[in-house]
C-alpha cells in the first residue's frame, strides 16, 4: 500500500495499513457528557442554545414515542421510529440557515420539527390521510421520499438550480442537505448523485445517517468500506461524526454547508449512529440483532450526554428539566388529540391534483364515481 | 412558410423556447458540443452556454433525478434521453417521483419536465435502439404522453410541451427525423392545435385508421394507395396519447363506422387495446366491424435484417382495413 507523506511516496508494510486522520470519530460531546474540542470544529454555543438543542431532542424523542403508540392502537398504519437518531437529526437540522433546503427520507422527523412542520402533519402519512401535506417551500424541506435514495438527485438538482440563480454566495448563498441512510449507499441513485455533485459542484451535503442497519441488513451487506470513506472516490470530502453526538453534528453540518455556500461543492456526512428502534412499527429486530448491541448504544444516548452536560455544568437545572418534561407531555397530549381526531379526505379527493387541470378522460371518471357514490344517498345526505 | 426536417424544426422550437423563457434548460448524454446524436440540439450549446445546455453525466436515472432538483427550484428542464431502449433506467424517477409529485404534494408542486425521446424503429439499429415504450407512460397517471409526427408539429408540440406544467414524456419518430415538412416559424404558439387534440391527418369516408408517430406517415400513404382501389381512409394522428382525444377519436369512427389502430408498438397491451375499449364503447351502435389493431408483434424487437417485418407497413396495415371491410 502506498501512502503520500510529506511529498514522498513512501510503502507501508502490510501488517500498518495507513489511517485516515478523518477516520476518527468527530466528536465534541462524549457519551458522559464531557465537552472535548477538535481543532477542526471550534464550536461556541451559549448556554441557552445548548438547552434549546436539549429541549428540541426531548421533544422529538417524545412526538416519536407518541407515534409509535397511536399505531400499536390503530390509529397509524405504520410508524418510522427515529429513536437513537435524535441528535443527528437536530444538530444537523439546527446547522441549516433559513434559506437552505433540505430533502429527507420518511425517518426525518427531528429535522421536520427544525424545519417547522408541525408533527401532525407527518402523522397524516402514517394514517393514510394524504402523501405529505406541508409545502415545501414554505418550510424549505421536501416531502419525505419513499423510494431509497431517490431524493439524493432531486437535491442535487436543486442545488445546481442554486448555481444557476447565482447563489452560490458565501454567507448570502443557499445550501442543500440531503438525508440517506446506510442502506441506501447501496443505491445508484445515490452514487449518480454523487457523480453529478462531483462534476458540476453542487452546494449539496450528503448527510448519511449511519444506523447500522438497513431493515435487517447490517452495514457489512452495503459496504466492506467506512461509508464516508466513499466520497474520496468520488471527488469531494467525506468525514464520519458521532451520530450521537448533537453539537458535532451541528458543527459539521454548519462547517459543510458554509463550504457548499462558498462554492467548495459537495460533502459527505457520515452520522455514525444506531436505530434503536425497529425499522418501522411493522419490524421484529429481534429475529436479526442481539439485544446486547442495542444494550450498548444505550449507554451513547444522545440525549443523556446533553442532560448530564448541562446539568454536571450548572447550565441548567432540575426546573429547567422539569419544564421541558411538562412540555413533552403537553407537545404529545396535542399530537394524539390531533391525530385521533384527524378526518379522513372525502373520497372524491382522489380525483385532486393528478394534473394541472384534469383532463377529459379523469374527468369523466370522476363525474361517474360522483354519480355512483350518489346512488347511495340517504336522506341525512351523499356519503361523499 | 420554411421548409425544414423534423429534427430540425425540433431544434428550432427548442432555440424559440430557450430565447422565451430563461428557466428552460436542456440536459442529456451529449446534447452540448456534439448537438445530440441526432443533431436536434446543435448549436444550441454554443448559443446558450453550458448553463443551460447541459452535458449530463452518462446517467438516466439522475437526468431525470436532477431534473426534477431543477425544477423544484423554478427551472424548465428539457431531457434528452439518447434512445428509446435507455429510458428504462429511470423509470423510477419517471413513474414513482416527476409523475407522482403534484399529487403527493396535494397540488404544491409543479414539475415542468419535457422528457424526449427518440423511439420506434426502421433505422437499422442494434438492440433497444428501436423500440416504443409509450404505453408505459400512457399507464402512469400524473404524466402527459405525445407524440409528434411531423415537421410542424415537431416544432409547435415541443413547444407546447414545454409551457406546460405537468411532466410530459415526448415521443419523437427516429426514423423521421430527417423528412422534411413546411413549417410556420413565425406562427403565434397561442394559435397553434392544443397539445391534447387529435388531428385528422387526410379526411375520408369509409374506414377511420387512427396512429400517431412514425406510422402518420406510413398510415397516409395507405391511404393514397387505398384511395386508387375506391376505399377512403380517414387519418387520424393522435398526436396526445394521454390523454387521448377521445372525443376526435369518435367523431370519426362514428362518421366513418370502421377503426383501425396502428402502432409500432406491440399490440398486446398497446395503446391500440385502450383505444379499441373506448371506441366500442362510445360507438358501438355506430361500429360495422371490431375495431381492429395492427402492430409489433408480442415479442421482443427482433434483430434488424428482421424489422421490415414486424414493423406494419402499408401493406400490412392495408390487410387490416381489408379485414375491417370482412365483418
Amino acid at each position: 500500500m502506498t501512502v503520500e507523506s510529506g511529498g514522498a511516496t513512501t510503502t507501508a508494510p502490510a501488517s500498518q495499513p495507513a489511517v485516515d486522520p478523518s477516520s476518527q470519530l468527530i466528536q465534541l460531546l462524549t457519551p458522559e457528557g464531557e465537552r472535548i474540542d477538535h481543532p477542526d470544529y471550534p464550536l461556541e454555543l451559549t448556554s441557552a442554545e445548548i438547552r434549546d438543542l436539549y429541549r428540541d431532542l426531548v421533544l422529538v424523542r417524545r412526538i416519536d414515542t407518541e407515534a409509535i403508540a397511536l399505531q400499536r392502537q390503530g390509529e397509524l398504519g405504520i410508524w418510522a421510529s427515529l429513536l437513537g437518531q435524535e441528535a443527528a437529526q437536530i444538530g444537523s437540522g439546527r446547522a441549516l440557515g433559513p434559506q437552505d433546503m433540505a430533502f429527507p427520507t420518511y425517518r426525518e422527523h427531528g429535522v421536520a420539527w427544525c424545519r417547522g412542520i408541525d408533527p401532525v402533519k407527518l402523522l397524516e402519512l402514517y394514517r393514510g390521510v394524504s402523501h405529505g401535506g406541508w409545502a415545501p417551500e414554505e418550510h424549505k424541506f421536501h416531502l419525505y421520499t419513499i423510494v431509497i435514495g431517490a431524493q439524493t438527485l432531486h437535491a442535487t438538482g436543486y442545488a445546481m438550480g442554486i448555481q444557476r440563480d447565482g447563489k452560490v454566495d458565501g454567507d448570502n448563498g443557499e445550501a442543500v442537505i440531503v438525508y440517506f441512510g446506510d442502506g441506501a449507499t447501496s443505491q445508484g441513485d445515490v452514487n449518480e448523485s454523487f457523480v453529478w455533485a462531483a462534476v458540476f459542484n453542487a452546494p449539496v451535503v450528503f448527510f448519511c445517517q449511519n444506523n447500522q442497519w438497513a431493515i435487517s441488513e447490517p452495514l457489512e451487506k452495503q459496504s466492506r468500506i467506512p461509508l464516508y470513506q466513499r466520497a474520496r472516490g468520488f471527488g469531494f470530502p467525506g468525514l464520519r461524526v458521532d451520530g450521537n453526538d448533537v453539537l458535532a453534528c451541528y458543527a459539521v453540518t454548519k462547517k459543510a454547508l458554509a463550504a457548499a455556500r462558498e462554492g467548495q461543492g459537495p460533502t459527505l456526512i457520515e452520522a455514525f449512529t444506531y436505530r434503536m428502534g425497529a425499522h418501522t412499527t411493522t419490524d421484529d429486530p429481534t429475529r436479526y440483532r442481539l439485544a446486547s448491541e442495542l444494550e450498548m448504544w444505550k449507554l451513547k444516548d444522545p440525549i443523556e450526554r446533553v442532560r448530564a452536560y448541562l446539568a454536571r455544568t450548572g447550565q441548567a437545572d432540575p426546573d429547567f428539566f422539569a419544564a421541558i418534561e411538562e412540555e413533552a407531555k403537553k407537545v404529545g397530549a396535542r399530537v394524539r388529540e390531533a391525530c385521533r381526531t384527524m378526518l379522513d379526505p372525502p373520497p372524491l379527493a382522489i380525483f385532486d391534483n393528478v394534473y394541472t387541470e384534469p383532463n377529459a378522460i379523469l374527468q369523466a371518471e370522476r363525474d361517474q364515481y360522483a354519480a355512483y357514490l350518489d346512488s347511495f344517498a340517504t336522506e341525512e345526505g351523499a356519503p361523499r | 412558410m420554411t421548409t425544414l426536417t423534423l429534427s430540425k424544426a425540433l431544434n428550432e422550437g427548442l432555440r424559440k423556447a430557450l430565447e422565451n423563457d430563461p428557466k428552460v434548460l436542456i440536459m442529456g448524454e451529449d446534447v452540448g458540443k456534439l448537438g445530440g446524436v441526432f443533431r436536434v440540439t446543435d448549436g444550441l450549446q454554443k448559443d446558450f452556454g453550458e448553463a443551460r445546455l447541459i452535458d449530463t453525466p452518462l446517467a438516466e436515472s439522475g437526468i431525470v433525478g436532477t431534473a426534477i432538483g431543477l425544477a423544484l427550484r423554478g427551472y424548465r428542464p428539457v431531457c434528452e434521453i439518447q434512445f428509446d431502449g435507455f429510458v428504462y433506467p429511470a423509470a423510477n424517477q419517471i413513474i414513482s417521483q416527476l409523475a407522482k409529485m403534484r399529487y403527493r404534494s396535494l397540488g404544491n408542486l409543479s414539475l415542468p419536465v419535457v422528457i424526449r425521446i427518440p423511439c420506434g424503429g426502421g433505422i437499422g439499429a442494434v438492440e433497444h435502439h428501436s423500440e416504443s415504450p409509450e404505453a408505459v407512460f400512457a399507464h402512469t397517471a400524473g404524466l402527459r404522453v405525445v407524440a409528434c409526427a411531423d415537421a410542424s408539429d415537431a416544432f409547435t408540440m415541443i413547444q407546447q410541451s414545454i409551457n406546460c406544467d405537468d411532466p410530459v414524456i415526448f415521443f419523437e419518430p427516429k426514423r423521421r427525423y430527417w423528412d422534411k415538412g413546411e413549417v410556420d416559424t413565425a406562427a403565434n404558439l397561442a394559435d397553434a392545435m392544443p397539445l391534447n387534440r387529435a388531428r385528422v391527418a387526410l379526411k375520408g369516408t369509409d374506414v377511420t385508421l387512427l396512429t400517431y408517430g412514425p406510422l402518420v406517415r406510413t398510415c397516409l400513404e395507405a391511404a393514397m394507395a387505398a384511395r386508387e382501389d375506391g376505399r377512403s381512409i380517414e387519418v387520424v394522428d393522435l398526436r396526445s396519447l394521454s390523454p387521448l382525444d377521445v372525443e376526435t377519436i369518435c367523431d370519426s369512427v362514428r362518421r366513418t363506422g370502421r377503426c383501425v389502430v396502428a402502432h409500432e408498438a406491440p399490440v398486446y397491451a398497446g395503446l391500440g387495446a385502450e383505444i379499441a375499449a373506448r371506441v366500442t364503447e362510445r360507438c358501438f351502435y355506430h361500429l360495422e366491424a371490431p375495431v381492429l389493431r395492427v402492430g409489433g408483434f408480442a415479442t421482443p424487437y427482433p434483430p434488424s435484417r428482421l424489422e421490415d417485418f414486424y414493423l406494419p407497413d402499408l401493406d400490412r396495415i392495408l390487410d387490416a382495413v381489408d379485414r375491417s371491410f370482412g365483418y
